[in-house]
């Protein structure tokens, strides 16, 4: 045998394994769920059998659909303050941790830790706390009793139940954020701080001056991989408020903190419109291509500019 | 310089409380796993009584129908180590013959594999099932429900990464090595297989690190793929069938978030800098 045919031969043969799985459960599906959108599909069980082709009609219902672009706005709404909260909270912490203290790798690692367990379990334990914990400040601090009420529950209210998403959120990923922003801020060199003490220069004017603006690759990095993990929330929302609590919404009853992700699963299996959960999958997916691409630009053009 | 040091102290006490503030929710677990159901409505932010309870209540979940956990721990462990070792082999041994065929056709994969990264779950998950339904009526081969249907969407799911980031590093490895094996007599697999996947050891670890920490807390995949009700049951499946299932027996529920969390808790204390250190480079890359 010779050897482009051998090399030819292993390629194939190396690669044919991932190939398949990913064939399997990436590329067929996300073919076949692509063409359902577009069809009446709505048993699982039976596919193919009646199946009919309807055009963009789930799309054009979806969008008449008010919880789904509810949904749509709250979860817009949450990417954004998330985004704002996790990466604040991550770049100050950042800045504590490096700024020479005694316990520094304890600190680090106490605030990591929530990112390693589950956001289904997270959220469990907020749950708890809301619920159990919070109200129960209202025996213990006498001017706190306002939170014994039923009414005053945290998750009770869909703007502070949107909030308690948020602070699970931050307490989800900050931690993580924060070690990319550690290692950005470890890179800056030390000359240069030294350099502009020795000029003078106060601790606030060197982070404006000199850590931010160095920093600013990682900043890219930390918006979009917090934008994106925010806008995919799924897990948290579940186990926390399960889109709850129930509000009126141009008079239809609709769950006030369901986000995209969590619409598309209620769509198809407790309303069991398949097809439906379908079609705002296939738009969920292109708001996600879209920043992808926004991406990819930015940091083509960050590149030039380095 | 003493107010620098004054500043220096502040800043700690600051990191210090912020530091408790965080890890204040798993005390409460812990504390609230020492308590009845009783105490636990009453006092949720006291002492417990009588830490004895948290051996009680531990014994009540190990041993619950319903949680099933010691059966859930062994699944979710199967599951995970399982889906790595294939994971880690098999996107290895592909991405490097991505790297070292230069043809158009190695290309094009290796650009769909990347361009894979952008399509979220939601997209696939209901024509996966029906899909692999489908494949159970013609083969006979059962997906659904079973350790080799969730093990394969793994390897699937996580090939996009696992293959991009091997691609990346196996790029920087000289091609001098491998030509010396070559002349030395090396068949083409042997050299990957006894001179590259070796050398891959510090991009392992974070390939490892990063699918392991995925599957092991995920949740809408297994709910799908596996199943409510099933023998075959994931850790997070379990803590929400049964936090579902006694809506109001906080103590028995913080109980069995507290056993979830353990495992993961001890892994990441042992292997704490190839996780930070690979969950960073995942995230730049």
């Amino acid at each position: 045998m010779n050897i482009k045919r051998e090399n030819q031969l292993v390629f194939w043969l190396f690669l044919s394994p991932v190939l398949f799985a990913f064939l399997m459960v990436m590329v067929i599906p996300f073919f076949m769920g692509t063409y359902y959108a577009f069809t009446d599909w709505t048993s699982s069980a039976r596919v193919g059998a009646g199946t009919q082709f309807i055009g963009f009609k789930n799309f054009t219902e979806s969008f008449a659909d008010p919880a789904f672009m509810y949904s749509f706005g709250i979860t817009v709404l949450y990417t954004i303050l998330n985004m704002i909260f996790i990466n604040v909270v991550a770049f100050v912490l950042a800045l504590l941790v490096t700024s020479g203290l005694k316990y520094k790798n304890l600190y680090r690692v106490g605030f990591f830790i929530p990112n390693l367990i589950g956001g289904l379990i997270l959220g469990y334990i907020w749950q708890f706390i809301f619920n159990n914990a919070v109200p129960s400040l209202g025996h213990i601090i006498p001017f706190l009793d306002f939170l014994l009420e039923p009414d005053n529950l945290v998750l009770g209210k869909t703007s502070s139940a949107v909030m308690a998403l948020v602070i699970v959120g931050t307490w989800q990923y900050a931690g993580y954020i924060m070690m990319i922003y550690i290692a950005a801020i470890e890179n800056v060199p030390v000359e240069l701080h030294e350099a502009a003490m020795i000029d003078g220069a106060t601790p606030l004017e060197r982070l404006g001056k000199i850590t931010i603006p160095m920093a600013a690759q990682a900043f890219t990095v930390t918006m979009f991989l917090t934008l994106v993990n925010s806008f995919k929330q799924f897990d948290v929302n579940v186990s926390l408020t399960s889109g709850g609590p129930s509000i009126m919404y141009q008079g239809e009853p609709i769950l006030g903190t369901q986000l995209l992700a969590l619409n598309i699963y209620n769509t198809a299996f407790v309303s069991n419109r398949l097809a439906m959960g379908q079609a705002r999958a296939v738009i969920f997916f292109f708001v996600l291509a879209l920043i992808a691409i926004v991406q990819v630009y930015v940091n083509k053009k960050k590149e030039l500019e380095l | 310089m003493n107010k620098r040091k004054l500043g220096l102290l502040v800043a700690e006490i600051i990191t210090a409380l912020v530091f408790l503030l965080f890890l204040f929710p798993f005390l409460l677990v812990l504390i609230n796993s020492a308590k009845t159901s009783f105490e636990i409505t009453q006092f949720p932010l006291s002492w417990p009584e009588d830490w004895g309870n948290i051996l009680k209540n531990t014994v009540r979940i190990w041993t619950s129908e319903s949680v099933r956990y010691p059966s859930s721990l062994l699944s979710s462990a199967l599951i995970t180590a399982l889906s790595l070792l294939f994971i880690n082999l098999l996107s290895a041994q592909a991405a490097w013959a991505l790297v070292r065929t230069k043809t158009k056709t190695s290309s094009v994969i290796f650009f769909i594999f990347v361009a894979a990264m952008v399509i979220p779950f939601q997209i696939v998950m209901f024509p996966l099932l029906s899909w692999f339904r489908m494949v159970t009526v013609t083969t006979g081969v059962r997906l659904i429900r079973t350790y080799q249907g969730i093990i394969l969407a793994y390897i699937g799911f996580g090939a996009s990464l696992s293959i991009f980031l091997f691609h990346g590093f196996i790029k920087s490895i000289p091609l001098e090595l491998e030509e010396a094996a070559t002349i030395d007599g090396c068949r083409r697999y042997q050299i990957f297989y006894e001179i590259v996947f070796p050398i891959l050891t510090p991009i392992q670890a974070t390939v490892l690190v990063l699918n392991g920490i995925w599957i092991w807390n995920d949740y809408l995949l297994p709910l799908l793929v596996l199943g409510k009700g099933n023998a075959i049951q994931t850790i997070p499946l379990a803590v929400s069938n049964f936090a579902g299932a006694f809506v109001k027996q906080w103590d028995l529920i913080l109980t069995a978030i507290l056993l979830a969390m353990i495992p993961v808790i001890i892994f990441f204390l042992f292997a704490q800098k190839y996780i930070v250190k690979g969950m960073i480079a995942g995230s730049i890359k």
